[in-house]
């Protein structure tokens, strides 16, 4: 069972507590590589199940088709693991995820302020990729404003955070709305389908640039991996260890808007998919490391994706409805985390 | 139907002392009521006279400078009397229901950061109707807002329940809880919608707009007219019943009938004013919080207060959804979901917020 979601003093009683001795430390790892195993195998299951089940007519067109698809669904999984993992070790706590502070809403809020402010007509004539990465670095700019300013002055309460996370969500959502009933509708028709999380739909156009923004945002986190595992000692005892906490911090909130800015432009907001999948994680790896539970928080999140959609599209006949299933289960996760929470 | 009676948060509404007048003499205060009333029933002409078709700008001064709606010409006046009027009362009269129906929550809960959109009374109302459409769709208005209310009783009671689970630690838990609540039931809706294809209608019903209200088809708002009279009859008892189970039992107050009373009210509510024009989000949260920053918390005093800034409030928003993008219009649920969402991360932001 993962503990605790609160306060840094909680936030990660094991590897505080754990001495540093090889025994414990080796089972702790044994345990979970055989999970990392188990849990690759069972991705390897899902893609293989995604791409054969159902399948009718020629495997040259079926494979290629089905085959683009999953990539992208692997990236998202990929971007909203990595991305919720490093969220929740850098605010020190379990609850917050990047999409339930508002970061997808900020996302589709940027994206229609550009349609706004240059036109749709004008926006398109750009070239794709360009203008990805210059709304990825709009988000990393913005995304680091709201943080700043969320996360500034005095330490505010974990449940303030929240609370504000989702009201911001709930602001940009009506901002981007609002303007979307101001712009034109022939242009809104091009942004509309920004709007909504659909992993069937996936926009395949932007998976090169995704794919490429990913690899750059993983290797600035991966190089770090072993400061995030001092950032879950909390503040003080990270800078007693020698870690730049706020260098560290500012480099998962750019590594993390950049993820976002991905999984959004990709599938489209979701909100609760990171949380599930790292709470899955932390509960299944039984590890601290984020070299375990990175790797693990992607794999769940992978099956998840592909998984889920291919027994709802192949097996049950349901088309896009994967994204409202997991809103669903991430929505009684959280609030179960919020009743333990609670009673503890 | 029996609710559970939520827990006392940790630092309830009462933890400020219900404050005396607090700024001008009750004299001032009634100076000041006037003028904001009589603010809002000019903005109340004006909004007689925001739209597209019809009344010209010169029959708009013209009635603003006296002469009555009959100067305005007869087809004006008939779309005055089957549209602009229906649409003015019908915003008033939501708007002072919601800010009033969340002061009583916030009252009752014993929690500022409470109202009808965060506790999930207006998601399982919506459910209540995508239910009773798929059902029966072809049942009259009041059934329709009959099987809301009983599913947003259904929805509040839940939401008290899991409260009752939770020995509370932080006042923000509690809306909190509410929103996943809320979260949840309407991706459950979502769900089902999605599945027979009535997704579009959702949107309809989700997003606050007063521009299908017409003669005939608001009328059912009167009824929170009648229920915003009925809480205020009642204020006094709300107040005490603010104090807590203890407190208002050991002064012979029948603690579970009025906070039943009160919930009664606020999901009919919220269930009238769903299915009628909408989800008009935050209202029930802002403006109490603004009134009793400024007056206090003695119901009886504040609720012709928060009626009328409710009022006001959505009045203001829904002509700026008018005029904004005149001849379109942007619906009300949108305008006030910014301008709602900015208040209440003033106030949750605000340095005392804790306090609160």
């Amino acid at each position: 069972m993962s503990p605790d979601l609160t306060s840094p003093g909680t936030a990660a009683p094991a590897p505080a507590t754990a001495p540093p001795a090889r025994t414990t430390s080796s089972a702790a790892d044994r345990r979970a590589r055989r999970v990392l195993a188990a849990l690759g195998a069972v991705a390897l299951v899902a893609v293989a199940a995604f791409l054969t089940l159902e399948a009718r007519g020629a495997w040259d067109f079926v494979l290629p088709f089905r085959g683009v698809k999953v990539l992208a669904l692997l990236l998202v999984a990929y971007a909203v693991a990595v991305s919720t993992v490093l969220f929740q070790t850098v605010t020190e706590n379990r609850i917050l995820t990047p999409s339930v502070m508002g970061f997808d809403a900020l996302y589709v809020a940027l994206q229609t302020g550009l349609v706004f402010a240059i036109g749709a007509s004008r926006l398109t004539a750009l070239d794709q990729h360009l203008r990805f990465v210059v709304e990825v670095v709009l988000m990393v700019g913005c995304a680091g404003l709201l943080f700043r300013w969320l996360f500034s002055g005095t330490r505010r309460s974990m449940h303030l955070l929240l609370l504000a996370g989702i009201v911001i969500g709930v602001l940009l959502r009506s901002v981007s709305s609002f303007l979307q009933r101001l712009i034109d509708p022939n242009e809104f028709a091009v942004l509309q389908d920004l709007m909504f999380a659909s992993f069937n739909a996936v926009d395949t156009e932007l998976l090169g640039v995704s794919a490429l923004l990913v690899a750059a945002a993983s290797w600035v986190a991966w190089r770090e991996r072993h400061a995030y595992d001092v950032l879950l000692l909390g503040r003080p005892a990270a800078t007693v260890l020698g870690v730049d906490h706020h260098r560290a911090v500012r480099r998962v909130l750019v590594v993390v808007a950049v993820l976002v800015s991905v999984s959004t432009a990709l599938v489209g907001p979701v909100t609760f998919f990171g949380l599930l999948v790292a709470h899955l994680a932390y509960h299944l790896v039984g590890s601290h490391r984020h070299r375990h539970v990175l790797p693990a928080a992607a794999l769940v999140a992978a099956i998840t994706l592909v998984g889920g959609q291919a027994v709802l599209e192949h097996v049950l006949g349901l088309d896009t409805a994967l994204s409202v299933v997991v809103e669903l289960l991430g929505g009684l996760v959280l609030i179960g985390l919020l009743l333990r929470d609670g009673r503890r | 139907m029996t609710l559970a009676p939520a827990r006392p948060t940790a630092t309830p509404v009462t933890a400020r002392p219900v404050r005396p007048a607090a700024t001008p003499a009750r004299g001032g205060r009634r100076t000041l009521f006037a003028a904001v009333a009589t603010a809002v029933a000019v903005l109340s002409v004006v909004s007689l006279f925001v739209g597209v078709t019809d009344v010209t700008p010169a029959g708009v001064l013209a009635a603003l400078t006296g002469a009555d709606d009959g100067a305005a010409g007869l087809s004006d006046a008939g779309v005055l009397l089957v549209s602009r009027l229906p649409r003015t009362l019908a915003v008033l009269l939501a708007g002072s229901a919601m800010a009033v129906a969340g002061m009583l929550m916030q009252v009752l809960v014993r929690n500022r950061f409470v109202e009808p959109s965060t506790a999930g009374t207006v998601e399982s109302a919506v459910l209540g109707i995508l239910v009773v459409t798929i059902m029966a769709p072809g049942a009259p208005l009041m059934g329709k807002m009959g099987v809301a209310a009983v599913f947003a009783l259904a929805g509040t009671a839940l939401f008290l329940r899991i409260l009752r689970a939770v020995p509370l630690r932080s006042v923000l838990v509690v809306p909190l809880i509410g929103l996943m609540l809320g979260g949840v039931i309407s991706a459950a809706t979502t769900f089902v919608a999605y599945r027979l294809d009535l997704l579009q209608s959702l949107g309809a019903w989700t997003t606050g707009d007063f521009s299908g209200v017409l003669r005939g088809r608001y009328e059912l708002l009167w009824l929170t007219f009648v229920l915003t009279i009925v809480a205020y009859l009642a204020a006094d008892r709300f107040t005490v019943a603010g104090m807590g189970r203890e407190v208002a039992t050991t002064l012979g107050l029948g603690y579970r009938g009025v906070l039943n009373l009160g919930l009664v009210i606020v999901s009919l509510v919220s269930a009238v004013v769903v299915v009628t024009v909408g989800v008009v989000p935050f209202l029930g949260l802002v403006v109490p919080n603004v009134v009793s920053r400024l007056l206090g918390d003695d119901v009886r005093r504040t609720a012709p207060w928060v009626a009328l800034l409710g009022a006001g409030l959505v009045l203001v928003c829904d002509l700026i959804g008018r005029v904004v993008r005149y001849p379109y219009e942007v619906p009300v649920g949108v305008v006030v979901g910014v301008v709602g969402s900015v208040l209440f991360l003033y106030l949750l932001l605000r340095r005392d917020a804790r306090v609160a």
